[in-house]
């Protein structure tokens, strides 16, 4: 097994948790965390692809190198932002569920909506 | 878009224009952030009608020379560097951002400005520099041409929408902005996971370079499920719709417009490239079904919860449900590679083409209205309860009217623009011989009726006791909803040769025969 190949399968393995964490945990920092797993397997997937594409004379392919700085950036801001809006429901609330208020599309038809 | 050897790798005349309706917004939230206080307010209100008439000026550019513009940054040709394109497609949807985007910064005047001589307050530079950068980033999607700008792009899109959706500070609007950003975030990284298997299998992102490179193999596949389902789930298709209504419902109004009518055709919009632009090749009658049958479902069950709901701003958000199901009707109904396609079947697929396109636009006008118009009946009456509407268009008359102009143009009635979309669908239906859409589409049309009809009755009723109006409307607001609502009445009348900027850019039948 190549090293490209073992960094490949554990970029899979985390997109494979991170994806199993996004679903099934239900408190959003939960979430978050498993959004931040998801996305580095994407990066390190990324990684894999841009050194298997080398060319001749070249340790990696650099575009996707340049494509995974972008997206850690962007990975970033949007945990920053979720982060801030968690803190926000918990100070609103006394606390960061998102169970408590109406999830589904029924309570919002009572009365009172 | 077109064979790669018919498009040149250097920018066209009217290129620049691209990279100005990109760049300008961009300045404009770093000047509204850095003036601060009133002149957010300033900036954002001069910028808008300035980046309308800069989309005007591409579709001019775009529909004179009948070919894409194209603007390669700094020179470098793909798959080096990074090239911006304008279809006839995103010309259209660029005029339609600048015309929906002016009306709601003269609506949302009054509610967001900042006393004269006040301190600056969190709620109008919030508004105003998320409005400047939600333009700024529909603009990128629209004229994005590879899938890694796009990608970035769609998630600017994410950070301008959700803060707006949070405003007021409720507790109930911070949930439902949390659980808007979890889907969103959700769906982009699915779509960022597509894209890093495409540059694998294919070693571009370029979707001219990808059209022709993109082979009907598995990866291909798993790429565009990936892709798909992730774009799904920012466009709010059923059954990925959940976090739709609480968020488009407890935006203040100009953010619910600006959310329902714009921000989820972003993410639509990056479906219909992902199939009709980077994957002509590939043969997608089942996929087509699947994302058409999705669609249908969301018709019915959005429409049916509209009719069920007490309040008019969730009555409106779960409409736009059902309203997103009409535009998937386009998958099935305009695929774009035939194996054994006549010339007839072929037309029709335009006429279908046409009509799923005029529903985003014509949707986006009428949704905008009526959120707005939603949002003045609220700020006058203190509540938006459908059941103490009673009387209300005696002494809202321009208000309700626009809303009664909105919903006709939902429930697809003569003259609207969501008329004649929903027609051409319907015809197109009906001449494939996938009259199961059809039936959809009248369904969907009688149930539009029944809820908005539940908000006019009341409203144009006769009551017993006068209504007592908690806050004066203005009638420079009104007189703004009611244009955007004759707006989307007018689009109805737009000559067939209008669709011609549509088909601008779009594959021939010879560049798209299967492989």
């Amino acid at each position: 097994m190549t090293a490209t190949t073992l960094f490949g399968l554990c970029g899979a393995a985390l997109v494979g948790l991170g994806l199993f964490g996004v679903v099934v945990h239900p408190q959003p920092l939960r979430k978050i965390l498993a959004f931040n797993l998801l996305g580095g397997g994407v990066f390190l997937l990324f990684g894999a692809i841009a050194r298997r594409g080398a060319a001749a004379g070249m340790g990696a392919d650099p575009v996707p190198q340049a494509m995974v700085i972008t997206g850690i950036v962007v990975a970033f801001s949007a945990t920053a932002l979720a982060v801030a809006l968690v803190l926000r429901l918990f100070e609103a609330t006394g606390g960061a569920s998102l169970n408590s208020d109406p999830p589904r599309t029924e309570p919002a038809a009572g009365p009172d909506g | 878009m077109p064979h790669p050897d018919a498009i040149s790798a250097a920018s066209t005349s009217g290129g620049a224009l691209l990279v100005v309706a990109i760049v300008l917004p961009i300045v404009g939230v770093l000047l509204a952030l850095a003036l601060g206080g009133r002149h957010a307010e300033r900036v954002a209100l001069a910028l808008m009608p300035t980046l309308l008439a800069v989309a005007a000026a591409i579709a001019l550019c775009v529909w004179r020379t009948g070919e894409i513009a194209q603007y390669v940054v700094g020179g470098w040709a793909p798959p080096l560097g990074v090239a911006f394109r304008a279809d006839g497609l995103s010309a259209a949807m660029a005029l339609t951002t600048g015309v929906v985007a002016t009306a709601i910064a003269l609506f949302a005047r009054p509610a967001f400005a900042t006393a004269p001589g006040g301190g600056e307050t969190r709620g109008p530079l919030v508004f105003w520099t998320l409005l400047i950068a939600i333009c700024g980033a529909l603009n990128a999607i629209w004229f994005g041409g590879d899938l890694f700008t796009l990608y970035v792009a769609l998630e600017l899109l994410t950070f301008g929408a959700v803060p707006l959706v949070c405003l007021d500070g409720r507790p109930e609007t911070i949930a439902a902005a949390l659980r808007y950003l979890l889907f969103a975030l959700f769906g982009s990284v699915l779509y960022l996971l597509g894209t890093v298997v495409l540059y694998g299998a294919y070693g571009t992102l370029d979707i001219v370079l990808l059209a022709d490179r993109v082979r009907a193999v598995p990866i291909s596949w798993i790429a565009a499920a990936l892709m798909t389902a992730g774009l799904l789930a920012k466009t709010a298709l059923f059954p990925l719709h959940l976090w739709l209504p609480p968020a488009h419902a407890g935006a203040p109004a100009a953010g619910s417009a600006l959310l329902s009518a714009l921000v989820v055709k972003g993410s639509f919009f990056l479906v219909v490239r992902l199939w009709f632009d980077v994957m002509p090749g590939l043969p997608d009658q089942a996929a087509a079904q699947i994302l058409g049958a999705l669609g249908a479902s969301a018709i019915i069950f959005g429409s049916v919860l509209a009719l069920r709901q007490a309040r008019l701003k969730l009555l409106i958000a779960y409409s736009t449900v059902a309203q997103i199901g009409y535009l998937f009707f386009l998958f099935p109904l305009a695929p774009k590679s035939f194996v054994a396609a006549s010339g007839a079947a072929l037309a029709w697929s335009g006429v279908a083409w046409t009509g799923g396109i005029l529903q985003m636009i014509s949707h986006a006008v009428a949704k905008a209205a009526m959120f707005m118009a939603a949002g003045l009946l609220g700020e006058a009456l203190g509540h938006d309860r459908i059941a103490g509407f009673g009387g209300v268009g005696r002494v809202l008359p321009m208000t309700v009217a626009a809303f009664a102009l909105g919903g006709m143009s939902l429930m697809g009635l003569p003259p609207s623009g969501g008329f004649v979309a929903k027609w051409l669908l319907l015809t197109a239906a009906v001449a494939e011989g996938q009259w199961w859409w059809a039936v959809v589409i009248l369904i969907g049309g009688l149930l539009a009726a029944g809820y908005v009809f539940r908000v006019l009755g009341p409203a144009f009723a006769r009551s017993e006791a006068p209504i007592t109006l908690r806050a004066p409307v203005s009638r420079q607001r009104e007189a703004v909803v009611l244009a955007l609502a004759v707006c989307a009445l007018l689009l109805g009348f737009l000559p067939l040769k209008a669709s011609e900027l549509l088909e601008i850019g779009r594959p021939d039948t010879a560049e798209v025969a299967p492989r």
